[in-house]
């Protein structure tokens, strides 16, 4: 199987390319093969990933071990083609994987206008090139590349297949997060000609490196707390508005509002991680001084966007807008987790992560299942869902409670144990400060309960309004069944077995805040 | 059974998982299979009963050790034999490579729960048969009701505080989805919601508290929690906090003031979800968690002190809100739902005045006559009234057609009135005796208050139901079989159940059996009291007959009629009372009602007008800066002036044409030279 090691994760990333390159020079008419060929793509592509998850070291999470590959790309400028993947990345390569593979068996019969089953399923699989890359990344310039790869398939998918007010929408989505991936990528730069790494350890013996995990490794070293700072805050612009935190969170109501369902989706559950994994994997590692003297500004927007996000809630009457704005607030309990720099919750942060993607994605779905069906979304014209389509109607309930953070599904095991960790933030970090952030957040799950079972009531309880009274409405689709049966049983077997993904994260997670505390000497 | 304990939960919690796939296409539509399922954690929970029963009467004889340790907590000479909860654990979860388990723990206070849950929800799974039959979801009903059975019996095994928190939440949404069964009408959704949010704000309290205790002892197990609050090295602060957080969590589970007002609205849920969520097991969670916890809140609230207490406090308190509130109700199942705040401010009463045998065992008698008395009343709806409640329009001298409900019902309300020899009279006798013993006089009056009131308001409720004219306008008849068997096994606990802790008779078994002695603090358990026995029995004596005089002579007694028409006091007394001290307003109309309106759309103003704002104007900016140098600066400045270079100020203007024209993947990459020209700087200046 050493064959399969090396290419692992090369083939993870790039069997898409291929898929998109026959989708391609498939004629537009034959829509069937199209369809067969972006499917079997990213089936084979989940089939690499579960490949690397059959085949991963769980005992030492940590190391990037035997699935690494390290060539020579563009000497130039010293940047190589490492990829590796470690505990915090492969749950997060898998779900994107996962979830391009749901999106496409429910677009089989649903794609929106203009329809287009070619372009848009060739869009999809180049997004999955980008969202694979950045997983496994392990070179600035490489993850650079790969973390700006996404941007164009989402930007066309909608600006072509999204709402009325799209242009607006994808060209906001678009400006905004290419402003923080500018600063971003100027902070890699930075990073690039001020950290001296020792000349033996680099491939081509020179004292830069784009190397990720030779600059954690070298943990900021020789870098005043001033540059550190300056740096850090270009790379928290660019991760901070792809999260989204709250004040750079204004693209995300609109992208998601416009977007079609699948469009959402992906953003939901993987592009947003895009920012997240951005934090864990590069910002603190390679910055753990100026993460710490950060933690407690970031540990503030993530909980003023938890209640901020949950206000937002309340107020719409757009159902997906409404689920678009509790995106700002469960991240922002993933943000919570990874300003303490602590395990408990740089843990949560990844699990939360995973949980976020299949139940947010879920609602996301049932949002565009029920505007299919109804032709609206808004909150006041829906009604009595469950007499309706009885199935439909007890899996939203199901995935409200989901998201609101039920134990024994997905979502606690994000949410409890980021609440947990901000009582004891890491050495050097004021207590008092994140204490209160620990009751602001708590507080934050009740208006959750809140936002989502008025939305529950409001969709599925009662009886249909008026103007649907005895239309006949469709129940589940085949295609809605296969696409979401994957999610819905991950969210209770996840929730049930949280060791599951625990066990994978929580060494690498070890040594990434392990690796910090000791530059820090707390 | 007690090394396998983890199948009692494990078996009901696969029938809701049958009953939700296949019950539909089972004969009974899934009945049988929840029957089957909660009658074999029943006699699983028997069996590991009487195994925990056998190993403390082994270990009796056998003294070793002493069972309390810590600050001033060992009681001098105290030599009690030691039993150790059976404890098993498997690997649940891991953080910074530090495991944390999921098990079993199975103590005296363990297996009589299971008892108590396991036989109510089985009585409540036959009764259910009848009540609910022809529902419209009635499959749906008894998978919700094994879900509910699964959970709350995972959350009395629970080995730790996650575990404990898992439950405690699965066993509020089996509430809520029950609550809201008949979800088509908006007051029973409502009602759901409002269950639902007013233990999360609860549920804020306990996760807090959790956390505390976590970082406080370095662990979630229970024992070693407990542990730690009775040793010599623990903090008291946080155990204060500690304390306080958990003591939120039980006011929102166990429906103490100022949160009670969720559970008369829960009353919207079908009735045989009332006894057994609303009444004997889930709003006991609460005390449950206190009984757990105890040595937290034994060092948080130096509950051995005596005086005063916040735990103490809000049980009081609770007794006497809700009894009042009882009067005033004409829904027979309000009235019963206000008594079950009243009897659960008895237990944390008694939790916190060092009662914790008595606490427990009021649990344990309470869960019989209160479930009891919920489906006596749904018996008498059901077969009586035409499904509906209001004793005063669709009830009344029921006690013709229904003789068994009647004396069953009548038992439950001795029972709960504290008459001897029933049930209640043991428990709420033993909370009172020792809150007398242990320094709280002041909580041995409010109890002596509440157990008039109690007797009151059951007397009025069984002589609106039972006595008097037939006010219905159906053909009221005995309920079947199925409805009457759970009625008569329930009257016979709620008799002579209170004999397994009649210290008069030299029998303390229940104390025996169910009191740890494993870390656990030394409390006293003072002697039977005859005076106070007697001064108890006499109060609610009292209350039954001032309340029959009332009740049995108002018409014949001008003076008594209409009373709160007539007494501007009594009047403003009973319109207080109605409106249930205003709470319901504050909360719903005021707090949530402000929080969901005015300051959500002032926030959501706040993101459109403020923040999106400054984003749309920076994007007008830009392209406002970006047509000003190409039609001024560019085209008329620098291109009229240089023409030899004009490619190159081309170029610039055209990136800023770019921004105008929205052509973005140009423009991105422009910003990308942009870019790196700026590092290139950088590295020229550095």
């Amino acid at each position: 199987m050493n064959w399969f090691d090396e290419s692992a994760l090369t083939l993870a990333v790039f069997t898409p390319v291929v898929g998109m390159a026959i989708v391609l020079l498939i004629p537009k008419a034959n829509e069937q093969a199209i369809k067969v060929v972006a499917l079997l793509t990213s089936l084979v592509t989940l089939g690499v990933g579960i490949g690397i998850l059959t085949r991963f070291d769980y005992d030492h999470s940590a190391r990037l071990g035997k699935f690494e590959v390290d060539n020579s790309w563009i000497d130039v400028i010293h940047s190589r083609y490492h990829m590796g993947i470690d505990g915090i990345a492969l749950p997060l390569l898998i779900l994107s994987m996962l979830i391009t593979v749901v999106c496409i068996i429910y677009s089989w019969n649903h794609f929106p206008e203009p329809h287009n089953p070619k372009g848009f399923l060739a869009l999809i699989l180049l997004l999955e090139v980008g969202m694979n890359g950045t997983f496994c990344a392990q070179d600035l310039i490489l993850f650079f590349i790969f973390f700006e790869l996404v941007l164009l398939p989402m930007f066309f998918m909608i600006g072509v297949w999204g709402g009325p007010n799209r242009e607006y929408a994808s060209i906001k989505f678009f400006l905004f997060t290419l402003f923080g991936s500018a600063l971003m990528l100027l902070s890699f730069l930075a990073l690039f000609f001020t950290v001296d790494v020792p000349r033996n350890l680099t491939a081509d013996h020179f004292n830069h490196t784009f190397d990720m995990v030779l600059l954690a490794r070298a943990g900021g070293a020789g870098l005043v707390s001033s540059t550190q700072n300056l740096i850090f805050a270009g790379l928290f612009l660019g991760f901070a508005i792809k999260v989204p935190m709250f004040p750079f969170h204004t693209w995300l109501p609109d992208a998601h509002t416009e977007a079609p369902t699948v469009g959402s989706v992906l953003l939901a559950a993987i592009l947003l991680k895009l920012g997240t994994y951005g934090f864990i994997r590069i910002a603190l590692p390679i910055l753990p001084h100026a993460a710490r003297d950060w933690a407690p500004w970031i540990g503030l927007l993530a909980v003023i966007g938890i209640i901020y996000g949950a206000l937002g809630c309340l107020a719409q009457r757009d159902m997906k807008r409404l689920i678009a704005f509790s995106s700002v607030a469960h991240m922002g309990f993933v943000m919570l987790g990874i300003a303490t720099l602590t395990t408990f919750g740089v843990n949560a942060a990844v699990f939360g992560m995973v949980a976020h993607g299949l139940i947010t994605g879920m609602l996301f779905f049932i949002a565009g299942s029920v505007q299919e069906r109804f032709e609206t979304r808004q909150l006041d014209r829906l009604g009595g869902l469950l007499t309706q389509a009885p199935k439909l109607g007890w899996i939203l309930g199901f995935c409200a409670m989901a998201s609101l953070g039920l134990p024994g599904l997905a979502g606690f095991w994000g949410e409890f144990p980021a609440i947990l960790s901000a009582y004891n933030p890491a050495a050097g970090i004021s207590d008092i400060t994140f204490r209160v952030y620990m009751v602001v957040a708590a507080i934050g799950t009740v208006l959750a309960a809140g936002y989502l079972l008025w939305m529950l009531q409001r969709v599925a309880f009662g009886t249909p309004k008026a103007e649907w009274e005895g239309a006949h409405i469709h129940d589940m689709h085949v295609s809605e069944w296969i696409a979401w049966a994957p999610l819905l049983a991950l969210i209770v077997v996840l929730g049930v077995f949280p060791n599951l993904l625990f066990g994978m994260s929580d060494g690498a997670v070890t040594h990434v805040v392990g690796g910090m505390s000791k530059v820090l000497g707390g | 059974m007690i090394d396998y304990a983890w199948l009692i939960p494990f078996i009901p919690a696969v029938s809701f998982v049958a009953i939700l796939f296949f019950g539909k296409r089972m004969p009974k539509k899934g009945a049988e299979m929840g029957i089957a399922a909660v009658g074999a954690s029943f006699v699983l929970s028997c069996v590991a009963a009487v195994q925990w029963i056998n190993r403390v009467e082994d270990a009796t004889g056998h003294k070793q050790g002493i069972r309390a340790f810590g600050k001033g907590l060992v009681s001098v000479g105290a030599e009690h034999e030691v039993v150790k909860p059976v404890i098993h654990n498997v690997t649940w979860w891991q953080n910074g490579l530090v495991k944390f388990g999921v098990g079993t723990q199975i103590d005296g206070l363990a297996v009589m729960m299971l008892f108590v849950v396991s036989l109510v929800s089985l009585l409540v799974h036959v009764y259910s048969t009848a009540y609910m039959k022809g529902d419209r979801r009635f499959t749906f009903f008894y998978a919700a009701l094994s879900l509910f059975t699964a959970s709350m019996l995972m959350l009395v095994v629970a080995s730790n505080t996650i575990q404990l928190l898992v439950g405690w939440e699965l066993v509020g949404l089996c509430s809520f989805m029950l609550i809201g069964h008949w979800w088509e009408e908006g007051a029973n959704s409502d009602a759901a919601l409002k269950a639902f949010f007013t233990t999360r704000i609860g549920d804020i309290g306990l996760m807090i508290g959790i956390i505390i205790t976590f970082f406080a002892a370095r662990t979630f197990s229970i024992v070693g929690i407990n542990g730690y609050a009775l040793s010599h090295g623990a903090d008291h602060t946080l155990m204060i906090v500690g304390a306080s957080c958990l003591l939120i969590g039980i006011i929102g589970k166990s429906g103490q003031f100022p949160l009670h007002t969720w559970l008369p609205d829960a009353m919207a849920g079908p009735t045989p979800v009332s006894a057994l969520i609303h009444a004997a097991t889930m709003v006991v969670a609460g005390v449950y968690l206190g009984a757990r916890l105890y040595p937290v809140f034994y060092n948080g609230f130096s509950i051995g002190d005596g005086g005063v207490n916040a735990m103490a406090l809000i049980g009081g308190i609770t007794i006497i809100i809700g009894a009042a509130l009882a009067f005033v109700q004409d829904d027979i199942k309000k009235v019963l739902a206000y008594s079950t705040i009243s009897q659960l401010g008895y237990m944390v009463m008694g939790l916190g005045v060092g009662a914790w045998v008595a606490a427990v065992f009021h649990l344990f008698t309470h869960a019989f006559f209160k479930a009891l008395l919920f489906l006596g009343a749904g018996s008498a709806s059901h077969s009586g009234a035409h499904h509906s409640f209001d004793m005063k329009k669709d009830m009344g001298g029921l006690r013709k057609y229904m003789p068994i409900t009647y004396v069953t019902f009548l038992i439950g309300t001795l029972a709960l009135a504290g008459i001897f020899p029933f049930a209640g009279f043991w428990s709420k006798d033993e909370i009172l005796v020792t809150a007398g013993h242990g320094g709280y006089t002041f909580f041995l009056y409010v109890g002596l208050a509440g157990a008039v009131m109690t007797a009151a308001y059951m007397t009025r409720c069984v002589y609106l139901t039972f006595f008097g004219e037939y006010r219905g306008h159906g053909e009221p008849h005995e309920s079947p079989r199925a409805i009457t068997g759970p009625l008569i096994i329930l009257a016979a606990f709620s008799a002579v159940g209170g004999f397994i802790n009649a210290s008069p008779f030299g029998i303390e078994k229940f104390k025996d059996w169910v009191e740890p002695t494993f870390v656990f603090p030394a409390l006293v358990h003072p002697d039977f009291d005859y005076a106070k026995a007697a001064i108890s029995l006499t109060v609610a004596l009292l209350g039954i007959g001032i309340a029959a005089y009332y009740f049995f002579r108002r018409e014949e007694i001008g003076a008594l009629k209409g009373l709160t028409q007539r007494n501007t006091a009594a009047h403003a007394g009973y319109t207080f009372l109605v409106n249930k001290y205003y709470l319901d307003v504050l909360y719903t109309d005021v707090i949530v009602g402000s929080i969901k309106g005015s300051i959500a759309r002032a926030a959501y103003w706040v993101n459109q007008n403020v923040i999106d704002r400054t984003v749309d104007l920076v994007g007008i900016g830009a392209r406002r800066v970006g047509r000003f140098t190409y039609d001024v600066v560019d085209q008329r400045v620098v291109d009229a002036a240089v023409n030899g270079i004009a490619d190159t100020t081309g170029e610039a203007g055209g990136l800023l044409r770019y921004v105008q024209s929205g052509r973005v993947q140009r423009y991105a990459l422009t910003l990308f030279a942009a870019v790196g020209l700026l590092s290139l700087a950088l590295v020229l200046f550095n």
